[in-house]
């Protein structure tokens, strides 16, 4: 058994609702009890899909359990046949119905459909969302695409002359991190190379566009996490090599177009320069110059998570503390990602582990999940997502793609912008005892993270208009209420239910300082005050490094003299 | 998947009740851990389950809730199951972890899940013997809010039912003392309070309380109104210990209100002059504000997919004060004694259905082509690219409606979809 908080990935079924939803014409039938139709919220509520997902569940309750719940799995696999007259359908059981081993695929096979019925085996007490994604999506391509292959020991038809090469986008699918995005961005890439795509799948294919995978020269492989399985197997029956390089950032992006020129036999030099790809110069312009050397945690899924990792140290001149996943599928790659930064690695999907190496590490934004914004909020450090689980503010209105230029571009505006909203705060308290401003106003980017409408009013109109933050910036390692309804910028409408009764609890999880013993930190006012003048993003790192430096020496008070000594101890 | 016509008999009404089974698009009753855990400000709630079950909560309480919330899943693995690792000595590992951490908890709730009630883990057993360990800091009691066995607001049901054994025994002497059961808005609780004072009724409890240190005691003199309309095993645990339920509506709007007070008005001998001099002014305000709300709501026609359970209240409420049209009112269960006085007031002609069969029932909602339509979270997406306008009905659960000052806030939750539709003209 574990304790668990908070999880990073839902059980292995919800894999295959991502699938299964992403796709036209298929159809899931999930043996499960009441309640597990909590699911269809995700896709319809954070997603804004405007479908319900196309999975029955079979409700089975506690009074079914002595009687036919293989009955009941079959009448309604028959009546979705019925009614949704799918082109093929996954069958398969959740948590509860693997208990009772009814076997829907064995039942559904007795039902004799006259369409493909995919059985599902997703170990739920073993396995997590991401594995049920790729393992659905595997699956589904072998059963498919195994009508269509070439019998063992066929050698690939060379394409004919004058035909432009054809590929297979694999990978993307609902509840996906700018999957959307990301499919627009690479396809118009592919074209401009000249290179057609055959499908993109799973993301908007039908059953039938999946049984053609097989006629693509290559697959370009978007997500690994989802699709790497499917795509070994395609190059073993179809001999269809695959992408390895994932274009997030400008360095990846090249290397994605010459490996995909190569394997295309296409010229990919027009396409390796994008006139629309500002991040580059951005990042070498001078006002970028404060960038240099922030120290970064990276945390999410292991493609998302290395390839920012690698934009933060290569493109953004950012230092790497520490890289992470929750995906343990995927420990490997985050390993030897780590070794090329120097650091130690974390493989966890526990939430509160995750807290406390951040909390330990202090860095200077955190690169992460939507868990981790909530860590980087409790703690004060600006942040930024980069990775799935999503939530609604992942799915914005505008074109944001990860991938390719547009995506690099994407992705230091959305860097950049937290770390900015602190300066400009810090320009902004630098006028504090200006008549006109409030001293008692707060750095408003704390609370409206993301939100952006902060940064074009002058400070006494954001305090009179209502919207600034109570509280001055919050300081690490001081427990103080924590703010949970206020992030109100784009709310999960779920959110905006709860919110109103929870009001969140402070523990002892976040507070580093708390238990270390008799020592207490006693702040000279002078060296509190002088304190105030450091910009309150690093301002709690100071505190902290100051008030380590005291206690190894068990000092009896901090001064201003302490103060500095310690900044000269610690200095990078 | 059945359906089974049966009448409800209401006083000298019939009303027909369309009894369905199939796919139900609704919680299962863990989601109760999410308001729950807000009220009883020292109790913690472990399910014990899948990680289905705590990314259920997880999901419908948006992952927002910044801080170390009070609940968490002690999630079964392959081990569990394989026998590999004692069930029990995990749990009494993770519980003992967990208490550690959370020296504030005074309560404990291990709760059952799908998949702990089909292995049959015992968690009753392992409550007792928690309990017996960490008295008399902390007390450990079970519920099940699996699916099997409970729909969403079932689930609050279960874990005040279980609660109920712990209350300490008033003396056969006692005073006659009323008992308010429910989880309820502080805000709304005090009011209450306020108005049961002034009618000179003093020996009102809430129950469950904000802290469980502060647990009512009950017994034969003990006299309790719902506040909720889903506490069927909660009210037969009252009773067992001599408790006597005061029927009445709920109280949802002016009317429900009004007659919820009086139930227990009567019972305390409270004079006519004075609980109209009371309660007077309070149904005054009350119906100021619903007028504000009525234009936008009366002879728009509202069908409900079941969710929590208040449908019928709510949809009475909708009717006889705000004048709409009821098409379908689906509830997930109809308890017909403690519903007798509301199916009483329900106008004539309305189909009500119980249970759910949710293709049928969206077959019948577009069919009836209504000008609002009450669901949850899974469909109201989907239902609104077709052109109906919808209320989340989950809102109703999380939002303070009962009593006098919020019968013009549940009105607003309705009139709010239908005066957005009409201003988005793009």
């Amino acid at each position: 058994m574990q304790l668990t908080l908070w999880t990073y990935e839902g059980p292995p079924h919800i894999g295959a609702m991502r699938i299964a939803t992403a796709m036209h014409g298929l159809h899931y039938v999930l043996h499960a009890p009441q309640g597990d139709t909590y699911a269809d919220l995700l896709f319809t509520m954070i997603e804004r899909r405007d479908r319900r997902p196309p999975v029955t569940y079979t409700t089975f309750q506690a009074r079914d359990l002595g009687n036919d719940t293989a009955e009941l799995f079959k009448s309604a696999a028959n009546d979705a046949y019925e009614r949704f007259q799918p082109q093929a359908m996954l069958v398969g059981a959740s948590c509860t119905a693997e208990l009772i081993q009814d076997d829907p695929g064995g039942l559904a096979k007795a039902l004799n459909l006259p369409i493909p019925v995919v059985p599902l085996e997703l170990p739920a007490y073993q396995r997590k969302e991401n594995w049920g994604a790729s393992e659905t999506f595997y699956q589904l391509v072998r059963a498919l695409c195994t009508p269509h292959a070439p019998a063992p020991g066929t050698t690939r038809a060379p394409r004919a002359n004058g035909k432009r090469p054809l590929c297979n986008l694999l990978g993307p699918t609902g509840l996906g991190f700018r999957h959307r995005d990301d499919i627009k961005e690479i396809s118009n890439l592919l074209i401009s190379m000249g290179i057609d795509i055959n499908v993109v799948a799973p993301y908007g294919a039908t059953p039938a566009d999946v049984a053609r995978l097989g006629e693509a020269d290559f697959n370009v492989v978007l997500y690994p996490e989802t699709a790497a399985q499917a795509a070994s197997w395609l190059q073993r029956t179809f001999a269809q090599p695959f992408t390895k390089v994932i274009p997030i950032g400008v360095g990846a992006t090249r290397e994605f177009i010459a490996e995909v020129a190569a394997l295309a036999g296409v010229d990919a030099a027009p396409q390796l320069n994008d006139p629309c790809s500002h991040s580059t110069w951005y990042a070498k312009s001078v006002d970028s110059t404060y960038l240099t050397g922030k120290r970064v945690f990276v945390f999410g899924d292991a493609t998302h998570a290395v390839a920012a990792a690698r934009i933060a140290a290569k493109e953004m001149g950012f230092n790497v503390v520490c890289i992470g996943t929750y995906s343990r599928e995927f420990a490997r790659e985050i390993r030897e990602a780590a070794k090329l930064y120097d650091v130690e690695p974390l493989i966890s999907d526990d939430y509160l582990e995750v807290e406390a190496r951040i909390a330990e590490l202090q860095p200077e934004l955190v690169l992460g999940t939507q868990m981790e914004r909530h860590i980087a909020k409790r703690l004060g450090i600006p942040c930024a997502v980069i990775s799935a689980p999503v939530h609604v503010q992942d799915f914005p209105a505008r074109y944001a793609p990860q991938m390719g230029f547009e995506g690099a571009n994407v992705i230091f505006d959305t860097w950049v912008h937290p770390l900015m909203m602190g300066l400009e705060e810090h320009l902004l308290g630098m006028f504090r005892e200006d008549f006109e401003f409030h001293d008692d106003a707060g750095s408003s980017h704390l609370s409206h993270l993301g939100a952006g409408r902060s940064k074009a009013k002058p400070q006494h109109e954001r305090a009179i208009s209502g919207e600034m933050a109570p509280n001055t910036p919050p300081i690490v390692g001081i427990t103080q209420p924590i703010a949970t309804a206020d992030d109100g910028s784009t709310p999960a409408p779920t959110v905006t239910a709860t919110a109103r009764h929870a009001d969140g609890i402070a523990t002892g999880a976040a507070t580093p300082t708390a238990a270390n013993g008799p020592w207490v930190p006693v702040w000279d006012a002078d060296a509190e005050k002088e304190l105030g003048k450091i910009p309150f993003f690093v301002r709690g790192k100071a505190r902290r490094n100051t008030e380590r430096f005291a206690q190894e020496r068990a000092l009896a008070a901090i001064t201003v003299e302490t103060l500095y000594d310690a900044k000269a101890h610690f200095g990078r | 998947m059945s359906v089974a016509l049966e009448s409800g008999r209401a006083d000298t009404k019939i009303i027909p009740i369309l009894k369905e089974r199939g796919q139900r698009e609704v919680f299962c009753g863990l989601t109760g851990i999410i308001w729950l855990h807000r009220k009883i400000q020292d109790a913690f709630f472990l399910v014990v389950g899948s990680r289905t079950c705590a990314h259920l909560i997880q999901s419908a309480a948006g992952v927002m809730i910044f801080a170390e919330p009070r609940f968490a899943t002690a999630i079964i693995d392959e081990r569990d199951l394989a026998g590999l690792a004692d069930a029990n000595e995990e749990l009494d590992r993770v519980v003992k972890r967990l208490l550690e951490r959370r020296p504030d908890i005074k309560l404990l709730f291990l709760v059952g899940s799908c998949p702990s009630e089909v292995i049959k883990l015992d968690l009753s057993r392992a409550a007792q013997r928690l309990s017996a360990q960490f008295t008399p800091s902390v007390r450990v009691l079970n519920y099940s809010g699996s699916g099997i066995e409970t729909t969403f607001t079932q689930g609050e049901d279960a874990c005040l039912a279980s609660l109920v054994p712990t209350l300490s025994s008033a003396p056969a002497d006692a005073p006659t003392t009323l008992m308010i059961v429910g989880t309820l808005a502080d805000v709304v609780e005090d009011q209450w309070t306020r108005l049961f004072n002034e009618m000179g009724v003093h020996n009102v409890s809430y129950f469950p309380p904000r802290r469980s240190t502060e647990l009512p005691r009950i017994g034969p003199n003990t006299r309790y109104l719902l506040a909720q309309p889903f506490l069927a095993d909660t009210a037969r645990a009252l009773e067992e210990r001599g408790a006597q339920r005061l029927p009445a509506p709920f109280p949802l709007g002016v009317e429900g209100t009004t007659e919820w007070l009086r139930a227990a008005a009567n019972m305390f001998g409270v004079s006519t002059d004075t609980f109209d001099a009371v309660t007077m002014p309070k149904r005054e305000r009350a119906l100021r504000a619903l007028q504000r709300q009525r234009p936008q709501l009366e002879g728009k026609r509202i069908f409900f997919f079941p969710d929590s359970q208040l449908e019928i209240p709510i949809a009475r409420f909708l009717s006889r004060e705000l004048g709409m049209l009821l098409t379908e009112v689906g509830t997930p269960f109809l308890h017909k004694q403690h519903l007798a006085e509301e199916m009483a007031m329900m106008p004539a002609g309305v189909q009500i259905s119980e249970g759910q069969h949710v293709e049928n029932q969206i077959d019948r909602c577009r069919s009836a082509k209504p000008d609002l339509v009450v669901c949850g979270l899974g469909l109201a997406n989907p239902l609104e690219a077709e052109g109906m306008t919808t209320k989340w009905a989950i809102e109703l659960v999380f939002t303070p409606i009962q009593g006098y000052d919020q019968a013009a806030d549940l009105a607003e939750l309705f009139a709010r979809p239908l005066s957005r539709h009409l201003r988005l003209v793009a």
